[in-house]
C-alpha cells in the first residue's frame, strides 16, 4: 500500500510502485480531470502539482509521491464554486474540445501561486510545455491574465481590512 | 598553491602600477563610422556566416530580447558582467566604431574609447582572426538595425572591478597575434583549426581555467565549464565510448543531435543552432580539426565501435541487468524512479514513432567525469532552440525530490556505463537547483 495525500485527503492506493500517478487518479480515485494525450511527457494533458510544481502526471510513479502535497483540478474548486483560474477559463471560454484545459489550468495555478503578476513573457514561456490541438492558445493565455488579475484584486481587498 | 598565490599577487600589485599607462588613447578619433548602405552586399553575407561560428549572438542578445543588444548577465567567479551592445545605434552601441576600431577590440581587446575590455569577450582567441574576416563581420554587425539600449553596470568585485587590472591579465594570458598555418597539414585541418582555436573561441569553454580566469594552454580542449555545465575534453580525453568522427561531429555541429554521442544541450544548444546556418565547408573543417585533436594514440577499430553500441542497446532493453542503486538518505531506490520516469522512452523498444533516444550508455552526459550535465538534463530536460526543431524531453523537477534524482543518477551511472561512480551527485543536484530558482 503506498498512501498519496491528493487534494488534502490522504488515500491508500494498493497498486505496483510503478503505476504512474495518471493511472491511479483515473482509475482508482476516478479524479478524471487529468487526461491521458501522449503517455511520454510531450503534451501536458495529464499536469497537476506536486509540492506546488506543474508535473507530467504521467511520467510520475506513485513510488517517489508519499508525503508529498499533490493537488488536481478537482482541487481547486467545484462546479458551484469554481477557483480563479476555473472561473476565468469560462468566462474566456477558453476551451474548444476541452481535452488540455485540466492540465492548462494546472500549469497556471502553479505559475500564480508562485509569482502572482507573471509578465506576458513569463506566462507564455511558463504555459510552453502544454499543448492545445484546437488551437485555443490566446484564449487560454487571457484567461490566465484574468485569473491573476482577480486573484491580486481579492488578495489586496483582503489585506486591506487589517492595514486600516 | 600558496606559492603561487603570492606570486600572482605580487605580480597584479606591481603591474597595476603601470596599467593605467597600458591603456591606449582612442585611434583616428575624427574618422567616421562608413554608412549602412556602403556595405558590400557579399561582404556582409560572408559576416553573417562568420558570426554564426562566432556565437556572437547568444552572448550579445538577452532571452527575448533584440539580437545583439546586449544586456545578458554572465556571471563569472570575479562577479556579474553584462554583455554589450553591438547593435549601430550610435550612443548606446557600435555605432561610431569604425572598422579599425573593430579590428583593434577582437584583436587587442581594446574598446574605441582605448580601455580595456574583459575577456568574458575572448580576444584571446579572437586575436588569432585575419583581418578579412573581421572586417567580414564587421560588415555584418554595421548594418543589423540598430537598438537603443542602455545596458546594466557590471557588478564586479575588486581587483576585478578596476578595468586597469586587466592589463595584468593579459600580461599573464594573452598572447596576441592571427593564427599561423601547419604547412604539413591539409588546407582544410589549418581551417578548423583556424577556426577552432580563432573566431570559434572553443576553447573559451572546452579549456579549463586558472584561479585568475585563464585558460591552461597544456590543457587545451582538455575539457572545461560553462554556465555550471561541464564542457566535455575534445582531446583524447574525450569520455565518448564510440569515438568521434568527422563526420559525426560535423551531423552534432550542423543538426544538434548524433544518435551514437547525443544531444547538444545547455550552453551547446544555442552553438549547433548557429552553426546550422554557418558555411557547410567551414563546419567541416571544424569537424576534422576536432577529430583529430581526439584521435587516441592506439585508434580503436571500428569493430570495437560496433561492439559497444551493441552493449549499449542491450542495456537499454536487458531488464535482467538492472542494478540497484540505494540510497540511503532517502531509501529511494533509483531503479524504480527509472522504471517509472524514465523507461516509458528509454525502455525495451520505442515507445512511439516520435521518440527515438539515444542509448544511455552512449551518451556523453552519463559517461562524463561529474555528475552535472545528466542532473542539468534530469532536472531541465532537453527543448529544443526557440523557432527550431529537436529533440524534447521534460525536465523532472517537479517530479523528483533531490534523493531521487540522486538515486537515478547514480543508477543511469552503474546500469549503462562501467565507469567509477560519481559521488558528487549530492552538492551538484543541490547547486543546480538553486540556480534553477534564481533564473527560471
Amino acid at each position: 500500500m503506498i498512501e498519496l495525500n491528493i487534494n488534502g485527503r490522504t488515500h491508500a492506493i494498493d497498486a505496483d510502485p510503478n503505476t504512474p500517478l495518471l493511472y491511479v487518479l483515473r482509475d482508482h480515485l476516478a479524479l478524471s480531470g487529468a487526461k491521458f494525450g501522449c503517455g511520454l511527457g510531450q503534451c501536458g494533458a495529464c499536469t497537476v502539482m506536486v509540492d506546488g510544481q506543474a508535473t507530467f502526471s504521467c511520467l510520475t510513479p506513485i513510488s517517489v509521491l508519499p508525503g508529498r502535497r499533490i493537488k488536481t483540478v478537482e482541487g481547486l474548486g467545484t462546479i458551484e464554486q469554481p477557483g480563479p483560474l476555473q472561473r476565468a477559463f469560462i468566462d474566456e471560454q477558453a476551451a474548444q474540445c476541452g481535452y488540455c484545459i485540466a492540465g492548462m489550468i494546472m500549469r497556471a495555478q502553479a505559475l500564480l501561486e508562485k509569482n502572482p503578476s507573471p509578465s506576458e513573457a513569463e506566462i507564455r514561456r511558463h504555459m510552453m510545455p502544454n499543448l492545445c490541438r484546437c488551437g485555443t492558445h490566446m484564449r487560454i493565455l487571457r484567461a490566465v491574465r484574468r485569473a491573476a488579475e482577480r486573484m491580486r484584486v481579492a488578495a489586496a481587498h483582503e489585506a486591506k481590512p487589517s492595514d486600516s | 598553491m600558496n606559492l603561487r598565490m603570492i606570486l600572482a599577487g605580487s605580480m597584479l600589485l606591481g603591474v597595476l602600477a603601470l596599467a593605467g599607462s597600458i591603456d591606449r588613447p582612442l585611434v583616428a578619433a575624427a574618422a567616421e563610422a562608413p554608412e549602412r548602405a556602403s556595405f558590400d552586399a557579399a561582404l556582409v553575407a560572408k559576416g553573417a556566416e562568420l558570426a554564426a561560428i562566432g556565437n556572437c549572438r547568444s552572448c550579445h542578445t538577452q532571452p527575448g530580447g533584440a539580437p545583439f543588444a546586449g544586456g545578458l548577465p554572465l556571471s563569472t567567479p570575479f562577479g556579474t558582467i553584462h554583455s554589450t551592445n553591438i547593435t549601430p545605434d550610435p550612443d548606446t552601441g557600435i555605432g561610431r566604431w569604425t572598422g579599425e576600431d573593430f579590428l583593434r577590440a577582437m584583436h587587442e581587446g581594446v574598446d574605441r574609447a582605448g580601455r580595456h575590455l574583459y575577456p568574458a569577450f575572448p580576444y584571446d582567441h579572437f586575436t588569432r582572426m585575419s583581418a578579412l574576416d573581421v572586417a567580414a563581420i564587421y560588415a555584418f554587425i554595421m548594418t543589423r538595425d540598430p537598438i537603443r539600449a542602455e545596458v546594466p553596470a557590471n557588478r564586479l568585485r575588486l581587483p576585478a572591478g578596476f578595468r586597469p587590472a586587466i592589463a595584468v591579465w593579459k600580461a599573464l594570458y594573452f598572447e596576441p597575434g592571427e593564427y599561423r598555418p601547419d604547412a604539413s597539414r591539409s588546407a582544410t585541418w589549418n581551417r578548423g583549426a583556424y577556426l577552432v582555436e580563432g573566431l570559434a573561441h572553443c576553447g573559451a569553454c572546452h579549456t579549463p581555467r586558472s584561479a585568475l580566469g585563464g585558460e591552461i594552454k597544456r590543457q587545451d580542449l582538455g575539457g572545461g565549464e560553462a554556465e555550471r555545465w561541464h564542457a566535455s575534453s575534445l582531446t583524447e580525453t574525450s569520455p565518448a565510448p564510440v569515438p568521434w568522427s568527422a563526420d559525426a561531429l560535423y551531423d552534432y555541429l550542423r543538426r544538434g543531435h548524433e544518435q551514437r554521442h547525443g544531444i547538444a544541450a545547455g550552453p551547446m544548444a544555442p552553438v549547433a543552432h548557429n552553426l546550422s546556418g554557418a558555411a557547410e565547408d567551414d563546419v567541416r573543417a571544424i569537424a576534422v580539426y576536432v577529430a583529430s585533436r581526439m584521435q587516441r594514440p592506439a585508434s580503436a577499430p571500428a569493430a570495437a565501435a560496433d561492439a559497444v553500441i551493441a552493449s549499449a542497446r542491450e542495456r537499454e532493453t536487458d531488464a535482467a541487468s538492472r542494478v540497484t542503486s540505494k540510497n540511503a538518505a532517502s531509501a529511494v531506490d533509483g531503479a524504480d524512479v527509472f522504471a517509472g520516469a524514465c523507461a516509458g522512452c528509454h525502455g525495451a523498444g520505442p515507445a512511439s514513432p516520435s521518440a527515438a533516444p539515444v542509448a544511455l550508455g552512449l551518451t556523453t552526459s552519463v559517461n562524463a567525469p561529474d555528475s552535472r550535465n545528466a542532473i542539468h538534463i534530469v532536472l531541465e530536460g532537453l527543448w529544443p532552440e526557440p523557432g527550431a526543431k529537436g529533440a524534447l524531453m521534460p525536465g523532472f523537477a517537479g517530479e523528483l525530490t533531490d534523493g531521487q534524482v540522486i538515486a537515478l543518477i547514480d543508477y543511469l551511472r552503474a546500469r549503462f556505463t562501467d565507469r567509477p561512480a560519481w559521488t558528487d551527485a549530492p552538492e551538484r543536484v543541490k547547486e543546480i537547483r538553486q540556480a534553477m530558482q534564481s533564473e527560471p
